[in-house]
């Protein structure tokens, strides 16, 4: 039987943009089509729209089940769905897969309709910024002039900030959660790490493994295991995995013996087989980049005047990935810029993954904002 | 949207003291009534400042920008001078550093505006005669268990303000949801200053 607080069975879709981009980087895609889902209903002045923007390595299900034998629904569906905060009886909630992705928008292991081939090393580097504008050519499609909501964590959240900063009409309100106004040096050495592992593996093959019927998985496991470290908090896998052994005894090996080195190896593998490596590194990259008061005399402030949204931004305590500081940083510029800002530091074990868990507290704060933008727009 | 909204006594003295189309920062804010009442009645523009999370989720329920911040830590997270007043109700006595809330209040903003409850008062000056800590209507806890570190008089609060260069430019004593004006000190439970630079 279907849950009643569940969007149910959903399809996705595909949009066709023949209409070229020039993306940041100097590069021009002629052609290029995004995955997407939509749960709930436009209504008729087209106000009660409500635009999620995927972190790392997310996509565009963010809600329901393609099969009822589907044992995981979207990734967000904690949050998305009827009576739920982001309430789809009132909303109308869009996921896509962002350009660059490997869940079928167009991105390295697309085919290159230039040469029947997958781009590979060919596809270019893609920034928050011209995700911001694919997504805007998005909504044109879909008849959206201006969303009720944009919102995102870690690096949905950077999305939801750019898309005031580039497009200051469009966004109602932008809720940025768990993430940062830039990365740190130590984001940007951690994403190297990761993309050093994919990079140096031998069946990387400079991009162009899909020539040699190969994936780097050794090296796509690396980074995920790394990035999964960094995702967690000490605590949370603490209390989660200890030091338990699988044997219970010491082995003196190298093999699994931890229960956590088990976990992280069976996550690595998981991943590696489903996420496309030239999307891992692009998408790390976009990371780094990230930085919209580089523009503006590295004031973000000055960034963010011109923004007309109003703001919920949320931290976690035990995020370390992207500290509660690195939030306040953008609630200091919002507040130096006079802009309408919430924040909320939600207590949590669970590290940079907390924005994706079920907590009663961080729901609330959610739903209670999302109540006040539902009141704005009659939704 | 907050016209309707009725106001605790002693946060409507503190709404009176405030000029319609003003800015306003709250500390301690607690569910944000005052500034939804402000912003619904007097064109108040604002923000809160609460620790607890349920407080926060009550402003936003509410309207009310609010950002959840330990006051402990200061204020940083505000420049100078960007308020025309700057409230805190009935927290000062649970804080540690009450100098620096002071100076900071006066940093960021222009005119300071304190609740806090009056250890002068008759009832608390009673219960010492007979040996024992004070408990009453504002002071509701008992020694072992009271969130209240630096209780204070009336004229202890005036002297702080005048040590800190900083003078009283008004006073409200309170008893019951009553203003109290013979002999606030000794018969007032609640006490209401604003302040400015001297």
């Amino acid at each position: 039987m279907t849950n009643p607080s569940s969007v149910g069975i959903v399809s996705a879709q595909k949009a066709v943009f023949d209409q070229p981009i020039a993306l940041s980087s100097g590069v021009t895609l002629p052609r290029y089509e995004l995955m997407y889902e939509t749960y709930g209903t436009l209504n008729e002045n087209r106000t009660n729209a409500i635009l999620i923007c995927h972190a790392l390595s997310g996509h565009h299900h963010v809600a329901g089940r393609y099969q009822e034998s589907d044992k995981n629904p979207g990734w967000w569906d904690n949050m998305v769905g009827p009576g739920k905060p982001i309430d789809t009886n009132r909303f109308f909630v869009i996921g896509l897969n962002n350009l660059g992705g490997c869940h079928g928008s167009t991105g390295p292991s697309s085919i290159d309709p230039e040469t029947g081939t997958p781009y590979g090393s060919r596809f270019p580097l893609v920034l928050v910024r011209d995700w911001v504008e694919t997504q805007a050519r998005l909504a044109d499609m879909l008849g959206i002039h201006q969303f009720a909501a944009i919102i995102g964590g870690s690096l949905g959240g950077m999305q939801a900030l750019r898309w005031t900063i580039t497009y200051p009409q469009r966004v109602r309100h932008a809720l940025v959660i768990a993430s940062a106004p830039r990365l740190t040096a130590q984001n940007i050495a951690f994403n190297d790490v990761a993309r050093q592992a994919i990079l140096t593996d031998p069946d990387f093959h400079g991009g162009d493994f899909y020539a040699h019927n190969t994936v780097p998985r050794r090296g796509l496991r690396l980074a995920r295991m790394l990035g999964h470290i960094t995702y967690l908090s000490d605590d949370g896998m603490g209390e989660k995995f200890g030091r338990l052994l699988r044997s219970g005894e010491y082995r003196y090996s190298y093999d699994v013996e931890f229960e956590i080195e088990s976990y992280l190896r069976y996550q690595g593998d998981k991943f590696s087989d489903i996420f496309d490596a030239n999307t891992y590194l692009l998408m790390t990259k976009a990371l780094d980049y990230f930085d919209p008061a580089r523009h503006y005399g590295g004031d973000l402030a000055t960034a963010l005047k011109e923004a007309l949204a109003k703001f919920l931004v949320v931290s976690f305590t035990s995020d370390w990935r992207f500290a509660p500081e690195r939030s306040r940083e953008i609630v200091k510029a919002l507040l130096d810029a006079r802009k309408h800002v919430s924040y909320a530091e939600i207590e949590s074990a669970h590290g940079h993954d907390a924005f994706l868990m079920e907590d009663a507290p961080y729901h609330n704060i959610m739903r209670a904002y999302l109540n006040r933008v539902a009141a704005e727009v009659n939704a | 949207m907050s016209n309707n909204l009725t106001l605790r006594p002693d946060l409507r003295n503190v709404a009176d003291w405030i000029n319609p189309n003003a800015s306003v920062l709250d500390l301690g804010c607690g569910d944000g009534s005052l500034l939804a009442w402000l912003s619904g009645n007097k064109r108040v523009q604002g923000y809160g400042v609460e620790i607890d999370v349920d407080g926060v989720t009550a402003c936003v329920e509410k309207h009310v920008d609010v950002i959840q911040t330990d006051l402990e830590s200061g204020l940083g997270t505000f420049q100078d001078n960007t308020f025309d007043y700057v409230v805190l109700s009935l927290t000062i006595q649970a804080m540690h550093n009450i100098e620096n809330i002071l100076l900071e209040m006066l940093r960021v903003g222009r005119t300071g505006i304190v609740t806090f409850p009056n250890f002068g008062f008759w009832e608390n000056r009673w219960q010492l005669a007979l040996g024992r800590m004070p408990v009453s209507e504002t002071i509701p806890y008992e020694w072992y268990n009271t969130p209240n570190i630096h209780l204070c008089t009336i004229y202890d609060f005036g002297r702080l303000l005048n040590k800190l260069g900083m003078k009283t430019t008004g006073q409200v004593v309170m008893h019951q949801g009553q203003k109290v004006s013979f002999l606030p000190n000794l018969r007032g439970s609640l006490a209401l200053v604003r302040f400015d630079k001297a």
